[in-house]
């Protein structure tokens, strides 16, 4: 009833709408139905109008304040409420309580003899009782096009029903008419000509054994609509339409940051992780650990206390869970403090659309922070391209709208080394990881590449991604000069490496013992020199010395000479 | 072949007095008095005032004459105005038609 509210904001005519209630439905018309206007919905057997009629009168009633009337041409009432019981609708409750009523309307043919002129006023009398005995806002006349099969003059119920459409507008109920679709034209009867405002085609294709409910907008005039098929779902919660896109691209972006589970692989991306809220999608050929990398991130959210759902379309969850034990990944544990969850399905199931229901129901029941899908390259065995891409649009909008980070998982072929993923989903998410086998030297590693990743710096460097007891790892791969080598050719490259070093420090220590010797055999020199120094000034002080000791012994001599001589004298 | 005992039932439904339904009223009286005399009854309902009624009979067309007895049960619609089909129709004439 908000239509009514924004009303005084504008003095312009402009329509009013009456809310269908239907989950998706309202996005695409913008707001419902056209409010006091006739709506045809029409479609082949099965597709679903009745139920569209009532939904619609059941969520007029009782979430809209608008009670309604259902007429039945073909079913009787005891039968409808019966069959809508299922979806928790009590109509029988609801007829009390005065929100609804049934009124079935049976024209026995085999009854009735047709003499002369005459006129539907009975059919306007008892609509007309019947809106004025509960204040009916919504009418639904299901389906009209059996007063074709129940009367003989076609050019009186032509008139009538042109008169009826009429002056429903006036009464101001918005109606909804079913017809059923005819050859080549919508309804078999024509009523499209009399119900011009808003035309919904419901279809019901079965492609690959899989079936699949559209629905269409033909024409709403005097408002924008959707124009596209979208697909529709029946199941125990009524109908629920899946718009493509919620038509708008408005979901906030959170600077949030979510770890990825592998340190290193957060260090390629800027440090921290993902964006919280973004959608990161791990492509890469069979066996190249995806499944790994997104086990990682599902225990990493665990461990942080945060809920995931983990959807596999390939193994089972106790295959997974065993397999992630052998790299040192315990998700039992998860699953038991229920933080995680597992849902396991083959993509065969059911339909495309049914899968994204039913991942929708999860979600809105365990309410995770974060979703892994593994792989969605299954769920081509059930679509075509555009369909998955379709789905997963949906699935990719559904979830940023909660907030929630989303891991898709996609198997590469190996002839497609194109980077393109098959769902050509990689323009969709915001980080794309791409693990690559890097086959060299006679055996294959893994090399992992941030592709891209939306809004942060990232390493545009291949790392190579290790799978160990202990868990995954990046390594820096070696740039040697053949190029990057990985694996076994990284080893023997470092090792290389290694033993340059041994070998370097090996010289080095021969030429400081070298240098050590020469040093002892110069110091040696220089010794000897200094003693041959020494025994020279020893010699020269000896001369010296001779000298001295010569010129002393020689004067001495002269004395003693010289006192003997005047001593002779004396004794003379 | 028919009771001298039994009455025909008749219930003719029309909303307010618009042309047709005053002329089927006339003619429904006249085939009466023609065919049934004595053994009839009719009840005229104007759903106008009594709406209500119209779901108990499924009447959709105005104006409508239900025979409900005797069995079984028709409705003629219309004015009334081709008399060979409202005899039919009320089982009057039944033997005509094999002739």
């Amino acid at each position: 009833m908000n239509t009514k509210s924004s009303d005084s904001q504008t003095s312009l005519p402009y329509l009013r709408k009456s809310r269908t209630g239907i989950k998706g439905l309202d996005e695409i018309t913008i707001g419902g139905f056209p409010q006091g206007r006739p709506t045809l919905i029409c479609g082949s057997a099965g597709c679903g109008k009745t139920l569209f009629s009532i939904e619609f009168l059941v969520h007029g009633a009782l979430e809209y304040g608008e009670p309604g009337v259902f007429v039945a041409f073909e079913e009787k009432t005891e039968e409808l409420t019966v069959n809508v019981a299922s979806l928790g609708f009590d109509l029988a409750q609801m007829q009390k309580d005065k929100l609804i009523k049934l009124d079935h309307i049976h024209i026995e043919r085999s009854e009735i003899e047709e003499t002369g002129e005459y006129d539907l006023n009975g059919l306007f009398i008892r609509l007309g009782h019947a809106i004025d005995s509960i204040g009916a806002k919504r009418v639904v006349l299901d389906t009209i096009e059996s007063l074709f099969s129940g009367l003989n003059n076609e050019a009186i119920i032509r008139a009538e029903l042109r008169r009826l459409f009429e002056w429903l507008k006036d009464r101001n109920v918005t109606t909804i008419i079913t017809g059923e679709k005819g050859e080549g034209t919508l309804t078999r009867q024509g009523l499209e000509e009399y119900v011009s405002d808003c035309v919904i085609l419901l279809d019901h294709r079965v492609e690959n054994k899989i079936s699949t409910r559209l629905l269409r907008i033909v024409k709403y005039r005097g408002s924008v609509h959707g124009t596209n098929e979208y697909p529709f779902l029946i199941d125990e919660d009524g109908i629920s339409v899946l718009p493509v896109t919620s038509l708008t691209l408005s979901h906030d972006a959170s600077s949030d940051r979510i770890s990825s589970g592998i340190p290193a692989l957060n260090k390629m991306l800027g440090g921290e992780g993902f964006f919280r809220g973004s959608s990161i999608l791990v492509s890469g050929t069979a066996g190249t650990g995806k499944t790994s990398i997104a086990g990682s991130f599902a225990n990493e959210t665990c461990v942080n206390g945060e809920r995931c759902i983990y959807f596999a379309f390939e193994e089972s969850p106790r295959q997974i869970v065993r397999n992630m034990r052998s790299i040192g990944i315990d998700l039992q544990t998860h699953i038991d403090n229920e933080l995680l969850m597992f849902h396991a399905s083959r993509p065969t199931l059911n339909g495309l659309e049914m899968h994204l229901l039913a991942i929708n129901k999860l979600i809105g029941q365990f309410k995770p922070t974060t979703v892994v899908v593994d792989p969605i390259t299954n769920l081509i065995t059930v679509g075509s391209v555009s369909e998955v891409k379709s789905v997963l649009i949906r699935l990719i909008d559904f979830l940023q709208s909660q907030g929630i980070t989303v891991l898709f998982t996609a198997l590469s072929l190996n002839d497609n080394i194109s980077e393109q993923t098959d769902e050509s989903v990689s323009s969709l998410v915001d980080a794309w990881l791409l693990v690559r086998d890097i086959e060299f030297n006679g055996e294959r590693n893994r090399g992992l590449y941030v592709m891209k990743s939306r809004g942060m710096k990232h390493s545009n460097q291949v790392r190579e991604f290790v799978i160990s007891d202990n868990g995954l790892d990046l390594v820096d791969v070696f740039l040697g000069p053949d190029g990057v080598l990985t694996g076994s050719a990284r080893e023997a490259q470092q090792l290389l490496e290694q033993t340059g070093v041994a070998l370097r420090d090996h010289a080095v220590s021969r030429k400081d013992r070298e240098i050590e010797r020469k040093r002892m055999v110069l110091e040696s020199k220089i010794s000897g020199l200094k003693e041959e120094f020494e025994s020279l000034q020893e010699e020269l002080n000896k001369t010296f010395i001779e000298e001295d000791l010569k010129k002393e012994v020689y004067e001495k001599n002269r004395q003693e000479i010289s006192r003997i001589r005047d001593n002779g004298k004396t004794t003379e | 072949m028919e009771d001298k005992e039994e009455i025909w039932e008749l219930r003719l439904y029309v909303a307010g007095k618009t042309a047709k339904s005053v002329t089927a009223l006339t003619n429904l009286k006249r085939y009466c008095e023609e065919h049934l005399k004595d053994k009839y009854v009719i009840e005229v309902i104007d759903l106008l005032l009594q709406p209500q009624l119209a779901e108990g009979d499924q009447i959709l067309a105005i104006p409508t004459l239900v025979k409900k007895v005797p069995e079984p049960i028709r409705k003629i619609i219309g004015d009334l105005s081709n008399e060979e089909k409202v005899l039919v129709g009320l089982n009057i004439r039944p033997a005509k038609r094999t002739e």
